[in-house]
C-alpha cells in the first residue's frame, strides 16, 4: 500500500471594510493589518512547527517519508511581506528531495469557470513562482478547491500537466474505490488522483471531535485502517492548516504527524508523491461531467456561487477584466485579480442559513450581505479608476459596475 | 396544566408589542393543553372607549380553556409616572369618584391593582402564575405568597431599554428588581435582555430561560402602489428607546450622496417635534416625511412602500416590527442592540450609533438592486419559521420543571 499526502497551503488578501462613501476617493482595498496578524498568527501555530517536524521526519526516514504542497501564490505574497522565515522553511523542505509542489492558480480563483484565458495567465504565474522559489516545474495540477471536471480535464492537459488532483466524490466514484489511479475522461492520459476523503477527514474534520465514536484517534489505529484498505495508493488531501490551527496543538495533531510515518513504514506502508503514482496503471477512467469540489456534502460549487449576490459578484468582476488589462496597469491588475480569489464569494454563502449551522462556515463578516456590499463598493471604486481619466467626481453606486465602463 | 397569567394589553385593544406577544403566546400555550385565566385591567368605561372592543378579544378565544379577567384600573402598558398622573387628573375632573377608585400615583395603582390580583388568585385555581413586565410583578409576588404557587416573571423589556440608560426611574427599577429576584423562573424574549438582566439586576444567568417572540401576521391585502421615489421607512414610537435621531443623521449623509431618496417617519412620541426641527437644523426637511401613527392596513402599505426598512434602536428586548417588513417583502436593516438580530439572518445589521454604517447599507439596499431582491425573497420565507407553538412549548418546560 503507498500513502500520498498533499497539503493546501492557502491565504487570501482579506479586505478592509470599505465604504461606499469611499468610492472615489480611497483605493485601499486591503486589510494589511488582519492580514499581517492572521499570517504571524499561523505561521507560529501552523507554517514553521509543521515545516520543522516535516523536515524532521524526512531527515529522520532517510527520504522514505514524502509530501507534497499546493502554496497559492496570495499566501507566498503574504509569507514574503510578513513572514519571509516561512518561505525559508518551505525552500529547505524543498531541497530535501522529499517534497513535490503542484500547480495552480496564483489567486486560488475560480478563473476557470468565468475566463479561460485568465486561467491559463494564473496558471502560469503560479508555474514562474514555482521556478523562482524552488527551481521546479510542477507536474500535476489541483485546482482551487478541488474543482474538477472533463473540460478541465483536456484543458489542463493540453496544457503540458500529466495528472491532477480531484475529489474522490461518492457520486462520481460509484462503486469504484478512490485508492486506485484513473485516467480523466476528455484526454489522452491524465492520471487521476483522488482524494480518499473518509481518511481524509478522520484527520482534518474529525481528529479531536469528542462525539465521535473513533475519538482518540491514535496512529495505530489509524495505520490499521490505512493497512486494512483496499487498493494502491491511499491519497490525504486537507489543508495544511489542519495542523495547529484547525485542530489545535493540544489536541495531540503534532504528536499524531510525529508517530504517523514510522508507523506506517514499519507496516510496509510506502510514502509517494503525486508525480511518482504517473508510473501507476490506469485502473479506469472517471467521468465527470459536472463540476465536482471538494466541499460541503453537496461536493459542488453552491458554497461560492450558489446564490444570486455571489453570481452577480463574480460576473461584474470578470466583466470588467479586459478592460482592467487594456489599461496595462500593472497595481491595478494585481488588485483586480486579487479580488478572484474564492474566498470573497464563500463569504457571501448563505446556504448554511438554511440548515442553522452558523459555525460551519468560517466568515470574517458579520454577514454574508455585508461581504457582498464590501466586495461591491471595492469593485465599483476599481471600475470608477478604470475610467478616471473621462471621469472626476463619483456621484452614486451602481448596481452593474461593468455598466460604468466607456466603451471604447 | 393551569396558568394565571398576569398581563397589561391584549388585542384588539391594544397591537403594542406586549399586547401582540401575550396574544400569541396564549394562544400557542392554548394549543399545547394548558388552560390560561388572563388578567388584565379593565379601563373605566367613560375613558375614551379604548377598551370597549375587550369582549372581541373573548371571543377570540371562546372556549373553556381560555378566559380573561379584568380589572379595573387606569393603568396602560407604556404608562410613564407622569403620563399616569395626568392621566389620573383628568380621569377626576370628569368623575368625582376617581380618588376613591384608583390611586393617586401610578406606584399606588399598581399596589392597588395587585391587591385585587390577590382577591382573585384565591379564588382562581392554577398551577403557576405567569407576570409580564413590571407592571404586573407586585401582583405576581401577591399572588404567590397567597396561593404558594410558582412565580415566572416574562420580561420584555427592562428600565434599562426604555430609558437608553439615562435617567432611570428608581422606584420601577426597584420593582424590576425585586420581581427578578421573588421569581422562581425568569423567562427573557432575548439572549440580549438575559444580558442585560444578569448585568444589571444581579440575576444569576442559570435563573433565566431565553423564549424568543414569534410573530403571527393578520392577513392583508397586498395593495400595488404607484411611485416614483425611493423611500426609506421608520415605523414605531419615537422616542430615545428607538434610535430615531440615528435615522436622521443618517438620513443626511444619505440624501448628500443621493438627493432623490426620500425618508419616512411612522409613528409618534415624545421626541417627534425634536425630531422635526433636527431635519430643519440638517437641511433635509425636504426628504424627510413625518406620516404620524398609523393603525391596521395603513401599517402595511407604509411597508410595501419602502423600500427599506430601519430600525436604528438604542435598547430593543426582542423587537417584532423587522419581522412584518419582511414579511411584506422590505429589506431591513436592523441595529444589533436587539433581541430580534439574534434570530434573523436575511438582514442587514448595524451598531446603532454607526450612522456611516446605516447610510452606506440604505444606499447598498437602494443601488445594489440584486442584494434587494435577496433579501426581499429570502426574507418573506425566513419570518414564516415564527410560530408561536415555539415560545409556547418552552414556556410549558419552565412551567413543568418548576412542578417538579
Amino acid at each position: 500500500m503507498n500513502i500520498c499526502l498533499y497539503f493546501q497551503v492557502h491565504q487570501p488578501f482579506r479586505m478592509r471594510k470599505y465604504s461606499v462613501f469611499e468610492i472615489g476617493n480611497n483605493s485601499e482595498y486591503f486589510d494589511e493589518k488582519k492580514n499581517r496578524e492572521i499570517m504571524e498568527k499561523v505561521a507560529r501555530k501552523c507554517y514553521l512547527p509543521t515545516n520543522n517536524l516535516l523536515l524532521k521526519l524526512i531527515n529522520d526516514s532517510e527520504g522514505k517519508f514524502k509530501v507534497a504542497f499546493s502554496i497559492t501564490g496570495t499566501a507566498i505574497e503574504q509569507f514574503e511581506k510578513y513572514a519571509p522565515q516561512v518561505l525559508d522553511s518551505f525552500k529547505k523542505l524543498s531541497k530535501t528531495g522529499a517534497v513535490e509542489f503542484l500547480s495552480e492558480t496564483y489567486y486560488h480563483s475560480l478563473s476557470y469557470i468565468y475566463s479561460k484565458e485568465e486561467f491559463k495567465e494564473q496558471v502560469l504565474m503560479h508555474e514562474r513562482k514555482m521556478k523562482e522559489l524552488f527551481g521546479i516545474k510542477p507536474k500535476i495540477f489541483r485546482n482551487t478547491e478541488l474543482i474538477f471536471n472533463n473540460e478541465l480535464a483536456g484543458f489542463v492537459e493540453e496544457m503540458g500537466y500529466k495528472g491532477a488532483v480531484a475529489e474522490g466524490a461518492d457520486h462520481i466514484l460509484d462503486w469504484r474505490s478512490p485508492n486506485y489511479v484513473y485516467k480523466a475522461k476528455n484526454t489522452k492520459n491524465l492520471k487521476l488522483l483522488l482524494k480518499n476523503y473518509k481518511l481524509s477527514d478522520d484527520i482534518a474534520f474529525r481528529f479531536s471531535e469528542r462525539s465521535w465514536k473513533d475519538h482518540p484517534l491514535t496512529v495505530e489505529k489509524f495505520a490499521d485502517w490505512i493497512t486494512k484498505s483496499p487498493g494502491e495508493t491511499i491519497n490525504l488531501f486537507m489543508d495544511y492548516e489542519t495542523f495547529g490551527e484547525h485542530q489545535w496543538d493540544e489536541t495531540g495533531i503534532f504528536q499524531f504527524l510525529e508517530l504517523m510515518p514510522q508507523e506506517l513504514i514499519n507496516r510496509g506502508v510506502s510514502f509517494v508523491n503525486p508525480s511518482d503514482l504517473l508510473a501507476f496503471e490506469s485502473k479506469d477512467e472517471i467521468d465527470m461531467h459536472n463540476f465536482v469540489s471538494w466541499a460541503d456534502v453537496e461536493r459542488d460549487l453552491s458554497a461560492w456561487i450558489g446564490n444570486s449576490i455571489q453570481k452577480t459578484a463574480i460576473s461584474e468582476l470578470y466583466k470588467i477584466g479586459e478592460s482592467v488589462k487594456e489599461t496595462n496597469n500593472p497595481l491595478l491588475l494585481a488588485e483586480w485579480r486579487k479580488l478572484t480569489t474564492s474566498d470573497h464569494f464563500y463569504y457571501m454563502c448563505t446556504k448554511w442559513f438554511d440548515d442553522g449551522d452558523v459555525h460551519k462556515y468560517f466568515n470574517p463578516y458579520d454577514s454574508p450581505y455585508d461581504a457582498y456590499i464590501n466586495f461591491m463598493n471595492i469593485l465599483n471604486d476599481l471600475t470608477h479608476r478604470l475610467n478616471a481619466d473621462n471621469k472626476k467626481e463619483v456621484s452614486f453606486v451602481v448596481e452593474r459596475p461593468s455598466e460604468l465602463l466607456n466603451k471604447r | 396544566m393551569r396558568v394565571l397569567m398576569l398581563g397589561w394589553e391584549f388585542p384588539p385593544v391594544f397591537s403594542g408589542g406586549l399586547g401582540t406577544a401575550c396574544f400569541g403566546l396564549t394562544k400557542g400555550l392554548n394549543n399545547q393543553g394548558v388552560k390560561v385565566t388572563f388578567v388584565m385591567p379593565k379601563g373605566p368605561s367613560n375613558l375614551k372607549g379604548e377598551y370597549v372592543n375587550l369582549v372581541v378579544a373573548e371571543y377570540l378565544f371562546q372556549d373553556e380553556n381560555f378566559k380573561i379577567k379584568r380589572i379595573d384600573t387606569l393603568l396602560s402598558p407604556y404608562v410613564t409616572s407622569d403620563s399616569y398622573t395626568k392621566e389620573y387628573v383628568r380621569h377626576s375632573r370628569v368623575d368625582a369618584g376617581t380618588s376613591l377608585l384608583y390611586g393617586r400615583d401610578l406606584f399606588e395603582e399598581v399596589q392597588r391593582y395587585a391587591q385585587r390580583v390577590k382577591l382573585m388568585a384565591v379564588k382562581e385555581t392554577f398551577d403557576v402564575i405567569h407576570a409580564h413586565d413590571w407592571l404586573t410583578y407586585e401582583a405576581g409576588i401577591i399572588a404567590k405568597k397567597a396561593s404558594g404557587k410558582p412565580l415566572v416573571v416574562h420580561i420584555h423589556a427592562t428600565e434599562f431599554d426604555r430609558t437608553g440608560g439615562n435617567k432611570l426611574n428608581q422606584h420601577v427599577y426597584d420593582i424590576e428588581r425585586m420581581g427578578f429576584h421573588q421569581a422562581d423562573r425568569i423567562v427573557a424574549v432575548s439572549n440580549y435582555t438575559k444580558n442585560k438582566v444578569v448585568e444589571h439586576y444581579g440575576v444569576s444567568p442559570e435563573k433565566i430561560t431565553v423564549v424568543h417572540n414569534a410573530v403571527e401576521f393578520e392577513s392583508y391585502n397586498p395593495c400595488k402602489i404607484e411611485k416614483k421615489d425611493k423611500i426609506v421607512l421608520f415605523l414605531g414610537r419615537i422616542t430615545l428607546q428607538k434610535g430615531p435621531e440615528y435615522f436622521l443623521f443618517a438620513a443626511k449623509k444619505v440624501i448628500d450622496k443621493d438627493p432623490d431618496i426620500k425618508f419616512v417617519f411612522a409613528g409618534s412620541g415624545d421626541m417627534e417635534s425634536r425630531m422635526i426641527d433636527m431635519a430643519a437644523d440638517l437641511g433635509i426637511a425636504r426628504n424627510v416625511l413625518f406620516a404620524g401613527f398609523l393603525k391596521g392596513e395603513d401599517v402595511y402599505k407604509a411597508y410595501q412602500m419602502a423600500d427599506v426598512y430601519v430600525m436604528p434602536s438604542v435598547s430593543e428586548p426582542f423587537g417584532i416590527t423587522p419581522l412584518e417588513a419582511m414579511k411584506a417583502g422590505t429589506p431591513v436593516i436592523i441595529s444589533k442592540q436587539s433581541g430580534v438580530s439574534e434570530v434573523v439572518n436575511h438582514v442587514l445589521k448595524v451598531d446603532f450609533w454607526d450612522i456611516d454604517d446605516i447610510a452606506g447599507k440604505i444606499i447598498s439596499l437602494i443601488h445594489y438592486e440584486i442584494l434587494n431582491k435577496e433579501l426581499k425573497e429570502h426574507g418573506s420565507l425566513e419570518v414564516k419559521k415564527f410560530d408561536w407553538n415555539i415560545p409556547a412549548k418552552k414556556c410549558l418546560k419552565v412551567y413543568e420543571e418548576l412542578m417538579r
